[in-house]
C-alpha cells in the first residue's frame, strides 16, 4: 500500500498544482473588483450586461457552427480513412498539422487569405476578382475549423477502428443494406468517438482567441477574446476570471451533456 | 424429401496468389445436419461465407434452389449466420438484437412481439429480452446469436464454429440441443468445426476437408467405418495406421502376416495403409492372438485403459482396452476381418465409392 501512494505522489501533485490551485485562483480572483475589494459585483454585472450576454451567446454559437461544421467533415473522412490499406500512414497525415505551432499556421492563412495571397491571386487568375477574405466570420470559422478537424478525427477513427467487423458481417447477414447497416450499428457504436470529438472541439473553439483576433479580426468577440482583453488591456482581473468561471461551467455542462451513458439497450420503440 | 438447397459447382477461391478452395463441388439438401469438418485454415469457414454472402467465388457456381447467387449480396439472401464471436449488437439489448433482422423487413410490430418471444422460448431464454449483452453469459450469448438467426427463418442456417467459446460441459449440452433445435425446425444447418467428436455426434453428413478440398463425404459412421485416405483416418478419431500389401483381394499383409479383410478391388501386391481403431482391438494372453505386441504405456481414463504398445517392426499400436496390462509385457492382439479398413494411396472419392460398390 506504501509504494502505491508513493507512485500516486507526482499525480495528486500535478492535480493540486496545476488544476485545482489556478480554479481556486481564479474563482477567488472572480470575487473581487478592479480596485482590490470583495464584490459580487462581477457576477451581477456579467449577468445583467447585454454585452456580456451576447458574448457569451457568439462564444457558444460560434464554438457550436466550428464543431458542426469539423464533425461534418471529419465523419466521412475518418469512415474512409479506416476502410484504406494504410489506414495508420494516412491518419498520421492528418495528424502532422497538429505538431506545428498554432501561431504559425495562423499567419500562414494571413499570408494565404490577403489581397495579395494566393487565393486572391488564383481569383484574379480564374477573372473572379480579388474579395476581402480575411478578418470575415467565414475566414475566421475556416481556419478554426481546420485547426480543430484532427481533433474531431482521431477519436471518431478510433471508435470506428475498435468496431467488430463481423458486427457489420452479422447486420448484412440479417437483411440490412450498407445504408441501414450504417444508420442502425455503425453511428450507434461510434458515438463515444463521436462524443469525444465534441468535447474535444466544442470546449477549446467556446474561448479562441488568436484566431478571432488575427484570422476573424476582432468582427467576432468571444469570451475567449474578452478574458484577454481584461487581463491584458484592461487590466480587470476580476471581470477576466468572472469570464473564466463560467467558461469552466460551460465546460461541465457540455461534459454532462455528452457523457457516457450506462444504462444502454431498452424498450422497443 | 426435399430436394437440393444449395449446390456448389467447380467453386475455386482465391485470396490473392493463394488458392483457398481448390474446385469444390457438393450439394446439401433441404432440412439436414451438415457439418464441414477439417483443421484449422482447410477452407472450411471461406465455404460458409461464400454461402452467406461475405465472399465471392473467383470461378465457379454457387445454386440456392437451383439459381445462381454468385452476385447476390449478403443481405438478399434466404441464409442467416450465426458467428464465431456471436457477434450481437452490444448497443441493442436482448429482445433488440432478436428483432435485427424482422424490423429491418418491416414486419408488424405485433408479430415482432410474438416471433420473439417464441424463438426467445425455443432458446430457453424467456425473461431475457430486456437484458443488456454483456449481462449474459458465454452460453446465453450463444442463444441470443440462435435465436436472432432463426427467427428470420431462413432456409439454411450457418453456424461457424459457434461452440469453441464455450467450456467442455456447456458444449456437450449445446450441441444435443443444437440437434434437437435442428429437427424440430427442419431448417438444413451447416455446422463448421475442427472438433471431430462434435461433429460426428451432431450430423447427419460430414464433409471432410484438408487444404482447400473435401476429401469424403458421408454420414458420421461412413467416415468413421471407412477413411478414405490417412488423413481423415487420423483426423476422425484415434486409429492405427500401418503400412501393409494388399496380396489379393480380401487378404491383406502387415508386420509379415497376411490376415483375412473385407476390403477388395485392389491390385495384386498393391502398397496400402490399413486402419484398426484401438477400440477394435482386444487383448489377449500372449501367443494366443493374431500377433503379439509389448506394452509401453498405460493411461486409466475412467472408462478404459488407454494402451500404447509396439509390435516386432516397431509400429506402435494404441489400444483401448477395458482389462487392465502390465507395461512391459508381452500381449496377444485380436480383431476380426471387418476391423480391419484398407486406404489406398491417393484415391479419390468417386473411384473409392465406386470400388465399395462393387463388392458391398
Amino acid at each position: 500500500m506504501k509504494s502505491k501512494a508513493a507512485y500516486l505522489t507526482p499525480y495528486f501533485l500535478w492535480i493540486a498544482l496545476f488544476v485545482i490551485a489556478p480554479m481556486a485562483l481564479i474563482l477567488y480572483q472572480s470575487f473581487f473588483s478592479i480596485t482590490g475589494h470583495f464584490t459580487f459585483a462581477n457576477y451581477e454585472e456579467y449577468l445583467s450586461s447585454s454585452v456580456y450576454l451576447k458574448m457569451t451567446f457568439n462564444s457558444i454559437w460560434y464554438a457550436l457552427i466550428i464543431t458542426v461544421l469539423a464533425l461534418a467533415i471529419s465523419y466521412p473522412t475518418a469512415y474512409l480513412i479506416n476502410q484504406l490499406k494504410n489506414k495508420q500512414l494516412w491518419l498520421l497525415l492528418i495528424i502532422l498539422p497538429t505538431w506545428i505551432n498554432l501561431l504559425l499556421k495562423t499567419y500562414a492563412f494571413i499570408g494565404l487569405f490577403s489581397q495579395n495571397g494566393s487565393v486572391n491571386d488564383f481569383l484574379r487568375f480564374v477573372g473572379l476578382g480579388s474579395h476581402q477574405i480575411l478578418f470575415t466570420d467565414a475566414s475566421f470559422i475556416f481556419v478554426a475549423t481546420y485547426i480543430e478537424i484532427p481533433f474531431m478525427i482521431l477519436p471518431i477513427f478510433n471508435s470506428l477502428d475498435e468496431l467488430n467487423p463481423s458486427l457489420i458481417n452479422a447486420s448484412r447477414d440479417l437483411g440490412a443494406s450498407n445504408w441501414q447497416t450504417f444508420r442502425r450499428v455503425i453511428v450507434p457504436l461510434t458515438m463515444p468517438g463521436v462524443k469525444a470529438g465534441f468535447q474535444a472541439v466544442f470546449i477549446p473553439s467556446l474561448s479562441l482567441f488568436m484566431i478571432t483576433r488575427l484570422i476573424g479580426g476582432n468582427r467576432v468577440i468571444t469570451l475567449g477574446t474578452a478574458i484577454e482583453e481584461h487581463f491584458l488591456v484592461t487590466q480587470n482581473w476580476g471581470m477576466g476570471s468572472t469570464i473564466g468561471i463560467i467558461l469552466i461551467l460551460a465546460m461541465f455542462v457540455v461534459m454532462f451533456l455528452t457523457r457516457d451513458r450506462k444504462n444502454r439497450g431498452g424498450q422497443i420503440r | 424429401m426435399a430436394g437440393k438447397v444449395i449446390e456448389f459447382r467447380h467453386v475455386i477461391k482465391s485470396f490473392d496468389e493463394t488458392q483457398v478452395l481448390k474446385q469444390i463441388d457438393f450439394e446439401i439438401e433441404a432440412g439436414k445436419f451438415y457439418t464441414l469438418l477439417g483443421p484449422s485454415g482447410c477452407g472450411k469457414t471461406t465455404i460458409l461465407r461464400l454461402i452467406a454472402g461475405f465472399l465471392h467465388p473467383t470461378s465457379g457456381e454457387i445454386l440456392f434452389n437451383g439459381q445462381t447467387i454468385n452476385e447476390v449480396p449478403a443481405n438478399q439472401r434466404q441464409v442467416n449466420t450465426v458467428f464465431q464471436d456471436y457477434a450481437l449488437f452490444p448497443h441493442l439489448n436482448v429482445e433488440q438484437n432478436v428483432a435485427f433482422g424482422l424490423e429491418i423487413k418491416k414486419v408488424d410490430k405485433k408479430i415482432i412481439k410474438n416471433k420473439i418471444s417464441d424463438a426467445l422460448k425455443l432458446v430457453q431464454l424467456s425473461g431475457y429480452g430486456q437484458r443488456n449483452i454483456d449481462e449474459l453469459s458465454g452460453g446465453q450469448k450463444q442463444r441470443v446469436a440462435i435465436a436472432r438467426a432463426i427467427v428470420n427463418e431462413p432456409k439454411v442456417l450457418l453456424l461457424d464454429e459457434p461452440l469453441s467459446a464455450l467450456d467442455h460441459k456447456l458444449r456437450k449440452e449445446m450441441q444435443g440441443e443444437l440437434r434437437a433445435l435442428q429437427q424440430r425446425l427442419g431448417i438444413t444447418f451447416i455446422f463448421v468445426t475442427h472438433d471431430q467428436e462434435e461433429a460426428l455426434a451432431m450430423s447427419d453428413q460430414i464433409f471432410v476437408m484438408n487444404a482447400g478440398k473435401i476429401l469424403q463425404s458421408g454420414t458420421p459412421v461412413d467416415i468413421y467405418d471407412e477413411p478414405i485416405n490417412h488423413f481423415v483416418a487420423d483426423f476422425i478419431g484415434e486409429s492405427n495406421i500401418i503400412p501393409g500389401k494388399m496380396k489379393d483381394d480380401y487378404i491383406v499383409t502387415f508386420d509379415g502376416h497376411d490376415f483375412e479383410c473385407v476390403d477388395a478391388g485392389m491390385k495384386t501386391n498393391e502398397a496400402v495403409e490399413i486402419v484398426i481403431r484401438p477400440e477394435d482391438l482386444d487383448i489377449a494372453p500372449a501367443n494366443t492372438g493374431k500377433m503379439n505386441v509389448t506394452v509401453d504405456t498405460q493411461l486409466f481414463r475412467g472408462v478404459d485403459y488407454q494402451i500404447t504398445a509396439h509390435d516386432v517392426n516397431d509400429n506402435e499400436w494404441k489400444i483401448n482396452s477395458i482389462h487392465k496390462t502390465t507395461v512391459g509385457q508381452m500381449v496377444g492382439l485380436n480383431f476380426d476381418p471387418e476391423d480391419i479398413h484398407v486406404m489406398r494411396f491417393g484415391e479419390d472419392e468417386a473411384t473409392f465409392d465406386a470400388r465399395l460398390e462393387q463388392y458391398e
